[in-house]
């Protein structure tokens, strides 16, 4: 008897931590798993490039009543000595070294002062502290040097590019050359700072930060260029999906194949391109496209992502227009295919799904349509929803007149049913 | 009854242990520095940054104020995430620049799109205002149709997944750009309740990324969940629950008494009462 109760008890524990394990393995198997494919791969350090104007320009007091060279030294300090772990960090300067008057000479005039990499805090003081005010302002060579500087590693690249006074060297424009650089695909950024609030100084910074999807920053007080050029370098420091570089084509036929990932290209004004992704039966497509104005544009605009078969039916679309200043428009589609029958050839049998990206953007004459705006695809692969069977949650219903046609149809059911077991009960009596 | 109480015991057992190893679990947990662990701590202050693209957005949470200093002309983009049967309302202020280092009117814009980056209907609040030159804030709202749990692929109703929330000056003088403003923006919802709850269900909220690794037919559902971080605080609804359930079950109640109350009208109370036993 003694032992059959411990025998119990020991089949009563197992069953019990039995129980117990299939919950646990339940309740990890439906928690959301930490690492989701869509986090950031381990990517290499960020980088950024603080990229001073060091003409002779930046002598004038007018910052809080100091020179424009003094505030902008104080603000290095301040920022080397907050720099972000694991991100890298070089300063270069522009029209640092050449006094002369030689054009040609001046436009060269662009120095690494201290190169891209882990920071050493008193070297890279030190030689910020020995900069004087010199010569020319050449920001086209500086960015395209300093984007040769941020080479090398799939990272977010930031440009900070500080300056007193627009580009005195035409016929290159700076503008162009931010645009090139972006167009490289080399997640690059330029966030400019202007000392000198002149309509010309701000057109061609506020072009600059918008041909790379940066920003533009007046600067009139010390804490200002401090905080700012602060939050610039912290924000490289957050890690970030970047988009992989693709080509769409001109026809659903020949278009590159895309799996589940978030893509860049880039569009001319009226184009369109053609991506094919595989969805397999029971599953969802997603996708979203974002066109980035990264340059002026006409003051209507628009953009259309269609899903179709590869016979050019259409599945769906999704399509946005606006109007007014923009950084981009967007737009997104889903596309569930339905599961197939029962056979394993049907399941598997992967449907090509062409996707289009048109966008309807203009501009005036005068700006350059090479190379075309920035495009943002997202592709996302999900299993396909459960579809509802009628509107309501599971068909269940909700509300008064529920309630009085619920009771009425009841109380007339329990009538006829006492009527009837009434009128059987006369019936066998009278038998 | 042997079996029965067997089987109480077993569960009860069951429930015991498991709470024991919850709890230890869950003090482990909060005691390693995990991931989830670290950004649940990071959700306690509300972010002071804000993103500039749909990619960089500064994730927040419901009844969150998100604070971030820019310049005027900076795109600023959050994102947070709305479940099903919610109302949200989205409110921002921008603090503008002193009157004195102002040029003109500023005209300020709040737009919302959903996790497919489809742009959503305001019901109503001002999306758009301008502030006068004088002005020293510009105050923003706008209030989200209601995020139904499925919608047919060809509509573009809100579903719930991650709501980005962006913040920009739309119209201003040239001389204005790039001067310092403070904005601050929070996210609120009510919820809808049964009334609005809709049969079907995703199989994943829309949430960017929320492909697994490696898609599956019929794959698990627990790889394509998204990260814990783009969760609403307890995670996404399974969907199946409304009152609706509620409303059915006292329908269905009432129906039987109504049925009763019927059958004794009609039925009389059987036997009369005056007959002898046996007649």
């Amino acid at each position: 008897m003694i032992s059959r109760t411990i025998t119990k008890r020991i089949t009563g524990r197992r069953l019990a931590a039995g129980v117990c394990g299939l919950l646990a393995a339940l309740s990890v198997g439906l928690s959301p798993t930490p690492a989701a494919a869509g986090e950031p791969a381990a990517q290499s350090a960020p980088k950024v490039e603080l990229t001073l104007d060091v003409s002779g320009s930046m002598r004038t007091r007018d910052i809080d009543g100091q020179s424009r060279m003094s505030a902008a030294k104080q603000a290095f300090n301040d920022v080397l000595d907050a720099v972000p772990e694991g991100v890298q960090l070089g300063i270069r300067t522009l029209g640092a070294n050449y006094p002369g008057e030689d054009r040609q000479v001046g436009c060269k005039d662009t120095r690494q002062l201290y190169p891209v990499g882990p920071i050493n805090r008193t070297e890279a003081k030190t030689a910020v502290a020995t900069l004087v005010p010199t010569g020319w302002t050449p920001i086209g060579p500086a960015l395209q040097a300093a984007a040769k500087d941020l080479q090398g590693g799939d990272g977010q690249r930031r440009i900070v590019l500080i300056t007193d006074g627009e580009d005195t060297c035409a016929p290159l424009d700076p503008c162009q050359v931010a645009r090139d650089i972006a167009a490289q695909g080399i997640h690059l950024t330029v966030d400019t700072l202007g000392l000198l609030p002149d309509a010309k100084t701000r057109s061609q910074l506020s072009c600059i930060a918008e041909a790379t999807g940066g920003t533009y920053t007046s600067v009139q007080h010390r804490g200002q260029l401090r905080d700012r050029v602060h939050q610039l370098v912290n924000r490289t420091a957050h890690p970030v999906r970047t988009p992989v570089a693709t080509q769409g084509a001109q026809q659903c036929a020949g278009a590159p194949q895309l799996k589940p990932g978030l893509y860049g290209d880039r569009e001319k004004f009226a184009e369109h391109r053609w991506y094919r992704v595989d969805v397999k039966p029971g599953q969802e497509l997603r996708a979203s496209v974002s066109v980035a104005a990264d340059r002026a544009v006409n003051n209507d605009y628009g953009v259309l992502l269609r899903a179709s078969t590869v016979h050019g039916r259409e599945i769906v679309r999704g399509s946005e227009s606006g109007d007014g200043r923009t950084d981009a428009i967007s737009t997104g589609l889903r596309y569930a295919k339905p599961p197939a029958g029962s056979s394993d050839a049907a399941k598997d049998a992967a449907e090509t799904v062409c996707l289009q990206v048109s966008n309807s953007f203009s501009a005036p004459a005068s700006v350059k349509t090479d190379p075309g705006m920035p495009v943002e695809l997202a592709v996302d692969l999900v299993d396909g929803p459960h579809n509802a069977s009628d509107p309501a949650s599971f068909g269940l219903g909700r509300g008064w007149w529920l309630l009085g046609a619920l009771v009425l149809a009841g109380l007339v059911g329990g009538l006829l049913w006492g009527w009837i077991s009434r009128w059987r009960v006369t019936v066998w009596r009278t038998n | 009854m042997r079996s029965v109480r067997r089987l109480t015991t077993t569960i009860a057992a069951a429930l015991v242990a498991c709470a024991g190893l919850a709890g230890a679990a869950g003090t482990a947990a909060a005691a390693s520095p995990s991931p989830s662990a670290s950004a649940g701590a990071g959700a306690d202050t509300a972010p002071t940054e804000a993103g500039t693209s749909f990619r960089t957005a500064t994730p927040i949470r419901m009844d969150q104020r998100a604070t971030a200093g820019a310049s005027t002309g900076d795109y600023l983009y959050w994102v947070l995430p709305v479940d099903a049967g919610a109302r949200a309302t989205v409110k921002a202020k921008v603090t503008l620049p002193p009157p004195s280092a102002r040029h003109g009117a500023t005209t300020w814009q709040l737009d919302v799109y959903d996790g497919l980056r489809r742009r959503q209907a305001c019901r109503y609040g001002a999306q758009t205002k301008s502030a006068a030159k004088d002005a020293a804030s510009v105050e923003l709202s706008c209030s989200l149709r209601t995020v139904r749990g499925w919608a047919e692929q060809w509509a573009n109703d809100p579903l719930p997944g991650s709501y980005y929330i962006r913040l920009t000056v739309v119209d201003l003088s040239q001389e204005d750009l790039g001067q310092p403003v403070h904005a601050e923006v929070e996210a609120s919802a009510s919820d809808a309740g049964g009334a609005q709850a809709v049969d079907g269900k995703l199989s994943a909220p829309l949430v960017p990324g929320a492909t697994s690794a490696t898609p599956k037919p019929s794959g698990s559902a627990a790889a394509q969940q998204p990260a814990a971080s783009d969760a609403p605080d307890g995670g996404w609804s399974s969907g199946w629950w409304s009152d609706r359930w509620i409303w059915t079950a006292v329908g269905g109640v009432l129906a039987a008494l109504a049925g009763i109350g019927g059958y004794r009208l009609t039925r009389g109370s059987g036997r009369p009462a005056y007959l002898p036993p046996g007649a």
